[in-house]
């Protein structure tokens, strides 16, 4: 099996009484697309959170790249460099320009000469297909045009895995399939991916596994073929039902 | 602006109930003070004879006389555009100020005399001694902000007791505690630095408030983000939260940089020599206060009124950059 970036292990987090976690799980490998679905409340957000540590968990450890995530590290901004997040609501910086939302990253974090960044940036723009909007605002963009500069902005860290936090729930429909086919293509170029969402068809066309999420507990984990075909668990069933009716 | 309704109503200074209402009312108005004695007595010599003998008669012609012109006055604006409007209205509510300052009886070649002195001394103290302490009062501010929002208990500690403290006092009486309390502690200082001091430390207090909530005004979302690209505290705030807190800071930064322009004016018990300390004593010697009092008034407007149109510039520019 190739090379650990995430592990989780007995992962659990609480919000005052309420368990947001229970006892998680999960082991991605280079490469590796993973989908997390489950119906809203179950934990999906909180879990992918916790992985680059925008959320703390209270028991469990996980660890990235074989750093172990604590509340006293100083190292945490260097493996945040390393783990590309996209949020449900873009979170682009819109006092900056698309480009320079780009070139932040690098040249801030990772010292990177500003042509040089630049330079980069076009190139990953040209990659989302977007690079006529370099020198616009982020709110001159349409909503999906704003996500895939998102996506791009994480991708201009070069980061070793991407997260993806529900990124086409806040999209109108027309826009969803620009934003999930920059993400396929990602896939394709073997970029290890965990992302939350409700996009069936993604997932059934791009994830190596599909990870069923209920409160807080890992529910089902199985590949995509045996999860929309064979679902054993009768949540699974129940959400699956739900989802693909329409 | 406020929004308007696309539905027009008819203009309330067209309505005849409500001009003859207020036609009414300024007719009672004047009739019962009387402007018999007034320059309007004067001017309707032919119609009343002597102002003095006219009696009831005279009070009610000049009544008459002036609520007519004023009603007629009120109607014609109404007709006016609206950008016409406001400036007629600001035009004639100038003229009556300035004509009530023109009633005292000024000597104008005393102010013109003193007004060089007014302005290389008075104005340039005032200016320096609000622009170092605005600045002084905003980093005080930055700091304050981010310890009222920080989780360390010390810095909230210190930070809240600070802004509740400099907010509670009077700002006359930090001028005196500082000017007068330093010096028993075996710290002598001067009556200008004494006063940016004061003045630094009380509006740092306030705008403390206005930068924290600045910063909260800021989604988490742009926190989550700059984290997650790897930015740390700093950067977050100087390339993220702060830039975008700007907008939101300004205008009442602006409002409290026009205060304290004025409340400068209280650093001239300690004896420093801004504009009110010398509007105090120019006029002493001659008994002419009046001059002093008004000229120097006047020039406290006029630099109010050059900074709300700078603010309302740099608020313009932050405008066009966050509608985008």
């Amino acid at each position: 099996m190739s090379e650990v970036i995430i592990k989780a292990n007995n992962v659990s987090k609480w919000y005052g009484d309420f368990q947001a976690l229970k006892d998680i799980n999960l082991t991605v490998h280079k490469g590796e697309r993973i989908v997390v679905c489950g119906p809203s409340g179950s934990g999906k957000s909180t879990m992918i959170r916790c992985f680059n540590r925008l959320e703390a968990h209270q028991k469990g450890e996980i660890t990235v790249q074989g750093i172990l995530l604590h509340n006293k590290m100083n190292e945490v901004g260097k493996i945040r460099a390393n783990v590309g997040m996209v949020f449900q609501h873009f979170n682009l910086f819109p006092h900056m320009t698309v480009a320079m939302n780009c070139m932040a990253g690098p040249m801030w974090v990772k010292k990177v000469p500003q042509a040089k960044a630049r330079e980069t940036a076009m190139r990953i723009l040209e990659r989302v297909k977007i690079p006529e909007q370099a020198d616009k605002f982020p709110g001159e963009l349409s909503g999906g045009q704003q996500q895939r500069v998102a996506i791009a902005r994480s991708l201009c860290m070069e980061p070793e895995v991407m997260l993806f936090d529900e990124p086409t729930s806040a999209l109108d429909p027309e826009m969803v399939s620009e934003v999930l086919e920059t993400m396929t293509s990602l896939a394709k170029d073997g970029m290890t991916m965990v992302c939350v969402t409700h996009e069936m068809g993604f997932a059934r066309a791009v994830a190596d596994r599909v990870i069923f999420m209920d409160v807080g507990e890992i529910v089902e984990e199985a590949s995509p073929q045996e999860f929309f075909e064979n679902p054993k668990h009768d949540r699974t069933k129940q959400f699956l039902s739900q989802v693909l009716q329409h | 602006m406020l929004f308007p309704d696309t539905v027009e109503g008819d203009k309330l200074v067209h309505k005849p109930l409500f001009v003859a209402g207020l036609f009414a009312a300024v007719f009672l108005l004047f009739f019962t003070i009387d402007l018999t004695g007034t320059i309007f007595g004067d001017l309707l010599r032919p119609a009343i004879g002597d102002p003095a003998q006219s009696g009831l008669y005279g009070r009610f012609a000049v009544a008459l006389v002036v609520s007519i012109l004023f009603v007629v006055n009120i109607v014609l604006i109404g007709f006016l555009p609206l950008g016409a409007q406001i400036a007629v209205v600001w035009v004639e509510l100038l003229i009556l100020f300035l004509s009530f300052f023109y009633t005292f009886d000024l000597s104008f070649s005393f102010i013109a005399q003193k007004l060089p002195f007014l302005i290389t001394q008075g104005v340039v103290t005032t200016l320096y001694v609000s622009a170092i302490s605005i600045f002084i009062a905003s980093i005080i501010a930055i700091i304050g902000a981010v310890a009222k929002l920080s989780t360390n208990g010390f810095a909230y500690a210190i930070a809240s007791f600070y802004t509740s403290f400099f907010r509670g006092l009077p700002l006359l009486m930090q001028v005196y505690l500082i000017y007068l309390g330093l010096p028993q502690l075996g710290f002598v200082v001067d009556a200008v630095p004494a006063g940016i001091l004061a003045l630094s430390l009380c509006y740092g207090a306030y705008m403390t408030e206005i930068f924290r909530a600045g910063i909260q005004s800021i989604d988490r979302g742009q926190w989550e983000a700059s984290r997650s690209i790897g930015f740390g505290f700093s950067l977050t705030m100087r390339k993220v939260i702060l830039p975008q807190a700007l907008p939101v800071i300004i205008p009442p930064t602006g409002n409290q940089f026009i205060a304290m322009l004025k409340d400068s004016s209280l650093v001239s018990v300690i004896g420093v020599w801004e504009l009110m300390f010398l509007a105090r004593t120019l006029g002493q010697k001659t008994f002419q206060h009046m001059e002093m009092l008004i000229t120097v008034a006047l020039i406290y407007w006029m630099m109010s009124i050059c900074l709300e149109l700078i603010q309302s510039r740099i608020e313009k520019h932050y405008g066009k950059r966050t509608s985008k």
